[in-house]
């Protein structure tokens, strides 16, 4: 693998770009791999990425139906943060947070971490007593956040309304200064790169269509390509692992909904913050290039379809207008969905289920990006170890039939 | 806008209806023979099928509860009934 640097930059800027290689190695499958990861998103590819870096295992695949980082990763708002209320999401989120700051230095590849801050903007009493509650329960838990006041935020959000017919007065919020966005498609390709380069066959085009099971044990999959022998299977695909689960009988706490996502016309900038508005359900970055990056809540239909529907796209615009009457000027240059996979507690599913060697990776949701590097990081060490990791211990789907369910929708009231 | 049939009133906005469950969940009985996972399973497992689907849902201007069945891909409609023993 060859090393990016400022220097080989100005080198292929003079030489037309000729010496640049593909950035990982497109492989055909062998017939049999030490462990294979079945998803190209964030979380398979930092799985297996941290299988051969961390874990030694080399002979590693990732199956991947479509292109790598064609499903959510690709999709995604790139929202970053730790902001959350369960000391076990905190130490999930801050893990990945962690993980990120020091991901372009490790993989030598800029995937444009920008921890420009986020602001959960409150509107009533009752909203800044719970976002209070929310910034104790972050700095209880060693994570920096903190209450915000009115002028403080106002001052963050210059545009923001404050106009006498605004719905949702700006009364200040949770702040959490290292939160902010980055790269998502960089994120994919930074660990693919990584992982190739030590040996991990990435595939794409390869859909995976059954699971063989031996006596109890994971024996391999059956994919588009034939089959594939493994002992080690490790699921990271999202909305679609409900039905890879089906074939081993095991049945998810899962539903599949549309999440949309919008982008506007590129204007100077005018917003170096992520803003997420308590009372439209409308949050909004700017990305580098000067587009407006918004979205808000699921569509309320049940769909494996990657496609968003009219309601949902009003309400978010409108919510969008009602916090910048301004940006009722620009254009919507395109619009988008991915399909989510909702846990009823908000937090995603990492563990064992049903034959011996596999594990999953999923139930992310609507915010599994900021969470790569962990999810990858705790996959790889169930299928490297055959255990937990102390982390991800309280996400096994175990959790429901125990009653110990950790609730963030409750918690700390707050998607993506 | 989609429309989705309320088998009580009729074809109605999308937005009139909320999503209850996948329909075909059964109660484990007796209760005191159930174990926890069976009660898990009961309360939060589903199939989220990829196609065809029969799901509860609620249409929320009249108050009742009704089966639609549905493609999850396209989001056709396929059909609504009432809901077993439920007349109208
Ligand atoms: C519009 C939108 C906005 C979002 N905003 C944010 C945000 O701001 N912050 C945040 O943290 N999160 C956000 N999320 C959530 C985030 O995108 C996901 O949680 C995360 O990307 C999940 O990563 P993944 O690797 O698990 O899944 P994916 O990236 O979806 O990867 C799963 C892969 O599995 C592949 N696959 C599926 N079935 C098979 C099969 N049978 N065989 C082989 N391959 C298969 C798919 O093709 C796909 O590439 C958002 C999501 C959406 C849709
Ligand atoms: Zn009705």
């Amino acid at each position: 693998m060859k090393r990016y640097s400022a220097l080989s930059l100005f080198r292929e800027g003079l030489r037309a770009h000729r010496g640049w290689q593909p950035a990982w190695t497109k492989a055909r499958p062998k017939p049999a791999y030490d462990a294979v990861v079945v998803g190209g998103g964030g979380h398979g590819l930092a799985t297996a990425y941290y299988l051969a870096r961390i874990h030694g295992i080399n002979r590693v695949a990732v199956l991947e139906k479509g292109w790598i980082g064609g499903g959510n990763t690709g999709r995604n708002t790139t929202v970053c943060r730790s902001n959350y209320f369960y000391p076990e999401s905190v130490a999930l989120y801050d893990l990945a947070l962690r993980l990120y700051e020091g991901l372009s230095r490790e993989l030598n590849y800029n995937i444009m971490l920008s921890q420009r801050g986020m602001l959960i903007a409150a509107h009533t009493p009752a909203q800044m007593e719970i976002c209070n509650r929310i910034a104790n329960a972050m700095q209880l838990n060693n994570v920096d956040g903190k209450l915000m006041g009115p002028e403080e935020a106002a001052a963050r959000v210059p545009l923001i309304n404050t106009g006498p017919d605004a719905r949702y007065k700006l009364m200040g919020g949770i702040w959490q200064g290292r939160a902010g966005t980055a790269r998502h498609d960089a994120v994919a390709w930074a660990y693919a790169r990584a992982a190739s380069a030590l040996g991990v066959d990435i595939i794409e085009g390869c859909e995976v269509a059954g699971i063989d099971v031996q006596n109890g044990a994971v024996a391999g999959v059956e994919t588009t390509f034939g089959p594939i022998r493994t002992e080690r299977l490790g699921l990271a695909a999202a909305g679609a692992t409900p039905g890879l689960t089906a074939h081993v009988g095991v049945d998810l706490p899962i539903h599949d909904y549309a999440l949309q996502a919008f982008v506007s016309e590129p204007v100077k900038p005018c917003l170096d913050t992520v803003l997420l508005y308590l009372g439209t359900g409308t949050y909004v970055s700017q990305s580098d290039k000067g587009e407006l990056v918004f979205g808000g809540g699921l569509d309320r239909v049940p769909t494996h379809g990657q496609r968003g529907n009219l309601p949902v796209q009003e309400a978010v615009t409108a919510g969008l207008l009602e916090m910048f009457p301004a940006f009722g000027q620009l254009r919507l240059l395109r619009q988008w969905a991915g399909v989510v996979d909702v846990v009823p507690d908000s937090s995603p599913l990492i563990g064992p289920v049903g034959p011996s060697g596999l594990h999953i990776n999923c139930g992310w949701g609507t915010g599994g990006f900021k969470a790569i590097p962990a999810g990858g990081w705790l996959l790889s060490h169930l299928m490297a170890k055959g255990e937990h990791h102390e982390i991800s211990r309280p996400f096994d789907l175990d959790r429901f039939a125990r009653g110990r369910l950790i609730d963030e929708a409750a918690g700390s009231g707050i998607a993506h | 806008m989609q429309h989705f049939p309320c088998p009580f009133c009729g074809l109605r906005n999308e937005t009139e209806f909320h999503f209850a469950v996948e329909a075909g969940h059964s109660r484990p009985e007796p209760a005191e023979r159930v174990s926890d996972a069976e009660w898990a399973a009961y309360l939060y497992a589903n199939k989220s099928p990829k196609g065809e689907s029969r799901e509860v849902w609620l249409h929320l201007s009249c108050g009742e509860y009704f089966i639609l069945s549905r493609d999850t891909v396209t989001r056709a409609v396929l059909g609504s009934v009432t809901l077993p023993g439920v007349t109208r």
